[in-house]
């Protein structure tokens, strides 16, 4: 919605045989605008908090970050579907062979 | 504060350009010059109007992408600052300013104050690179420096590239931006192997790209945002030299050393 009247109801002054600093703005708008909404797909759906990933709903009775192992030990990266396609997660699991993977004290 | 604008507006290269007026209305004195121009921008897209063209980046004095010729002097009436760190406090309310991209045939406009300065980026190119195994970082005091030469080495390195020197030049001269590049690395030991062949490439490219030659006004280091000296053409002048007679001797096939 918000990208459909992006791309339909802008002002861009200026035209694109020269120059143009409004133009070369405005694609990083555009640029913006997918990447903003992918960056909230992803926290979405990553129900856990992790690292600078923090969600309200999953974390320890003292406010601390709440992972969810079982779920997410992954990397993964989303994968351009086309215009007004979801994305589709493409995923690598993360396998410890030499540590255990823990959780780290702050306090 | 309210000022009359006498702005360059060139829409490309090819075509003539012309000094267009607009008002810069209720600045702050404490906005950035290139503040008052994001102002009066917003104002002309609000109005239909194509927008100035600026070059800018870092706004903080470090990058060398914004320049312009402020009432005719580089980067405007403040010593030893950049356009980005001239403030509107430095003009007077109800003055008139007249904004223009740097004048150099070596810069061509692209648009309105924008110019292209490849041609320093070519000298800079002609120059190499320093071809020394590198390997783990050395301790630094395993390599003894004399203070006045890391002192002077570090003042030439402050040069941000801008093009104000070529600007402020009555013969659109690029000595001093040369001048400083060859000073950085050849008061440094690690740019001792390539100094000489470095001085003649540089100087090379340099008569090569439309720029004029230097006849010391010295217009460049009153102009220069980072206050470099011209003693940093004298330096360049005499790394030419040693390296041009140099290179006749050898071609020359003289064996008296």
């Amino acid at each position: 919605m918000l990208r459909d009247e992006f791309w339909q109801n802008l002002v861009v002054p200026g035209t694109g045989a020269e120059l143009n600093q409004s133009l070369e703005a405005a694609g990083r708008v555009a640029d913006f605008l997918e990447l903003g909404e992918l960056m909230c797909r992803d926290a979405l759906h990553r129900e856990e908090s992790c690292g600078g990933h923090f969600r309200t709903e999953h974390q320890t009775p003292d406010g601390e970050a709440l992972r969810n192992d079982a779920e997410f030990t992954y990397v993964a990266a989303w994968e351009y579907a086309g215009e007004g396609q979801p994305p589709i997660l493409n995923k690598e699991p993360l396998v410890f062979e030499n540590v255990r993977l823990a959780q780290r004290s702050y306090k | 504060m309210n000022l009359t604008l006498r702005v360059w507006r060139q829409a490309q290269s090819d075509v003539a350009g012309a000094l267009v007026e607009y008002q810069a209305i209720d600045v702050n004195p404490d906005m950035s010059f290139l503040e008052m121009l994001d102002v009066v921008n917003e104002r002309l897209i609000s109005a239909g109007d194509v927008p100035i063209a600026f070059d800018h980046d870092c706004r903080e004095g470090i990058c060398g992408s914004c320049g312009m010729m402020i009432n005719g002097v580089a980067h405007g009436p403040m010593k030893g600052t950049a356009t980005c760190q001239l403030h509107m406090r430095s003009f007077r309310d109800g003055d008139i300013v007249v904004i223009e991209p740097w004048r150099a045939r070596a810069f061509p406009v692209i648009k309105d104050l924008v110019v292209n300065r490849s041609a320093l980026d070519r000298i800079i190119q002609a120059g190499g690179f320093i071809s020394t195994p590198t390997g783990g970082a050395p301790d630094g005091n395993t390599m003894p420096i004399a203070r006045q030469a890391s002192d002077s080495a570090m003042d030439a390195a402050a040069c941000i590239g801008c093009g104000a020197c070529v600007a402020a030049c009555p013969n659109a001269s690029a000595s001093l931006f040369t001048g400083a590049k060859i000073s950085h690395l050849g008061l440094l030991p690690q740019g001792q192997p390539e100094r000489y062949r470095r001085a003649l490439k540089m100087v090379a490219q340099m008569d090569l790209e439309s720029f004029g030659g230097c006849s010391l006004f010295g217009e460049c280091q009153e102009a220069c945002p980072k206050e470099i000296s011209i003693d940093v053409i004298a330096r360049m002048n005499r790394d030419f030299l040693v390296a041009a007679v140099a290179a006749s001797e050898e071609r020359s096939g003289g064996d008296e050393g």
